[in-house]
């Protein structure tokens, strides 16, 4: 099987400082990969380069289009890469307000990656966006508010929805319970992991919270100061931390 | 000429700017062409923009004709004809028909333009997408790319909102298959006009931007499949020349609500009397005359 997305020797600096360090890994379709880590190790420089919102210094990204096969999108050309960030690509930030237009109703903010790939029929727009509000648990008569008026979780399962509602293929997610109390988080997690069961999605989620990874994800990688020190699958790396840095990571979880 | 302005106000360097910025305005039509806009002797938003780029085109042959809200007795109007009066010592006129330039905020003149004219227009805010996406880079990138889906949400948000594109005014459009376009406020019943034989150019004082539709320019109205552009218009006559193809003003007559519907563009309206029309609340010419 072809991996859907491979990641080689990606290495991004900030001047003299570094982001991230060499790394490298495969994603296989309907695979969810986690990275955990403290703040500063240089997952969300990671998830950025990898998603086309930085270009990293050295490595390949290589996606597995639809049209093309495998192709590397850190030398395509720009419109290429915009366009697999609305089709077949999904980024959902940590903050919805990030990833939402807050003055665009939750019905609009669904169908604008349907326009933006050539959707002209409003009755089918508004249909999809519908169909789509509902599978992530929010109610029709909402379709016309404002995300604004719109509480933290839900805000978040727009950003969902929207980010969906074109088929892709490969969701990245920064932090996609950050900020959320802990039953809504639940609940998210649940729709998440129903939603890439259910549609077959490969996602890279990067967190801090190992609770999110350990339901989520498939494998992980570990990353400290910009390099990732332990990888492997999820259950493995948690109960059997090799590494002493995810030793102090697994033992620092509050137990209650 | 006895004043001591140099022709048409602006200086020869900064009209060979202007007109470098309107060639390319032209070869690439509906793309905003950044240019120095200068310091004017009026405010901006009074019509900067539309000023440099009729002083940038004006010739000593000239007919000059300034229409605000299609209207040639309006203070803007009359300002600015005068201006270009005293600075350039051009001919003014209000009739379309005889204009070579016209220069017009709001309107595009009921009568159809012929080859050879250039329509001018104020612009004020010349980016469509600015209002819903704030960053210039970010909508520059956009029109690069033709990204324009974003377009689209905000008459999805007018249809949600109020059933139909509530959209009246600075209608977008997209120029020759490729641009789109903010065709300045003028209101969408004039946008089926901008397919026009005249020359049409849009000046934008304050945000430095220049650009153009050519003659014969393919320029359509945004619209969904199952919501197509309309393009509106009056329920009934004007109540000075019964006119049932122009785009009306309603005007208040009184305080307890009277009003009345008259052409906005008064050459239009003006000519229609001339020659014997007259609409329910008018007075034939002769009498009008005494």
């Amino acid at each position: 099987m072809t991996p859907l997305l491979q990641v080689s020797g990606i290495s991004k600096y900030y001047d003299t400082r570094l982001g991230c360090r060499d790394v490298s890994f495969d994603l296989y379709p309907g695979e969810v990969l986690g990275i955990v880590g403290e703040s500063g190790s240089g997952k969300s420089t990671l998830l950025n380069c990898l998603a086309g919102h930085q270009e990293p210094d050295t490595g390949k990204v290589v996606f597995d289009t639809r049209a093309d096969g495998p192709k590397d999108t850190v030398t395509m050309s720009e419109p290429e890469r915009r366009m697999l960030s609305r089709t077949d690509w999904a980024f959902v930030h940590q903050n919805p307000r990030d990833g939402l237009r807050m003055g665009v109703s939750a019905g609009g903010n669904v169908g604008e990656r349907l326009m933006a790939v050539g959707a002209r029929h409003y009755g089918n727009i508004r249909a999809a966006a519908i169909d789509w509000l509902d599978k992530v648990e929010i109610s029709q008569d909402r379709t016309d508010d404002r995300p604004s008026q719109f509480s933290g979780g839900m805000q978040q399962r727009l950003q969902i929805a929207r980010n969906l509602v074109t088929g892709p293929r490969l969701i990245f997610m920064d932090e996609p319970t950050g900020g959320l109390d802990v039953s809504v988080q639940a609940r998210l997690l649940d729709l998440l992991r129903g939603l890439v069961r259910e549609l077959g999605l490969s996602a890279i989620v990067v967190t801090h919270d190992l609770a999110v990874v350990r339901l989520l994800a498939d494998r992980l990688m570990v990353m400290k100061d910009g390099q990732v020190i332990e990888k492997g699958l999820t259950d493995q790396v948690l109960d059997d931390p090799q590494h002493a840095y995810t030793q102090l990571l697994v033992s620092s979880v509050l137990q209650v | 000429m006895s004043s001591d302005y140099n022709f048409a106000y602006l200086d020869e360097q900064t009209k060979r700017m202007i007109r470098r910025a309107l060639l390319k305005g032209v070869a690439i039509p509906g793309y905003q062409v950044p240019f120095a806009s200068r310091e004017m002797p009026m405010p901006y938003g009074w019509g900067t923009g539309g000023v440099q780029v009729t002083a940038a085109c004006l010739l000593p042959d000239d007919t000059l004709k300034v229409i605000d809200q299609g209207a040639d007795d309006t203070t803007n109007a009359v300002s600015i004809r005068k201006f270009f009066e005293k600075t350039a010592s051009v001919s003014v006129t209000e009739e379309t028909t005889e204009a070579t330039v016209i220069q017009t905020r709001h309107r595009i003149p009921e009568t159809p333009l012929t080859e050879g004219q250039i329509l001018v227009y104020q612009v004020p805010i010349p980016e469509p997408l600015r209002f819903l996406e704030p960053r210039e880079t970010e909508t520059r990138k956009m029109h690069a790319l033709e990204e324009y889906g974003l377009m689209h949400v905000k008459l999805y948000e007018d249809i949600a909102r109020h059933g139909h594109i509530a959209t009246a005014y600075a209608y977008p459009v997209k120029v020759e298959g490729r641009y789109v376009m903010d065709p300045s406020p003028i209101p969408k019943f004039d946008n089926p006009k901008m397919e026009m034989a005249g020359l049409q150019l849009f000046g934008a004082g304050r945000e430095q931007r220049i650009y153009a539709v050519p003659p014969y320019t393919r320029v359509v109205s945004l619209d969904f499949e199952d919501h197509p552009f309309e393009r509106g218009g009056a329920q009934q006559p004007c109540g000075l020349c019964a006119a049932t193809d122009a785009y009306l003003d309603e005007v208040i007559m009184d305080d307890i609500g009277t009003r009345m519907f008259v052409c906005s563009d008064t050459d239009y309206c003006r000519k229609r009397r001339e020659v014997g029309h007259v609409g329910e609340m008018g007075v034939p010419k002769a009498e009008d005359a005494a």
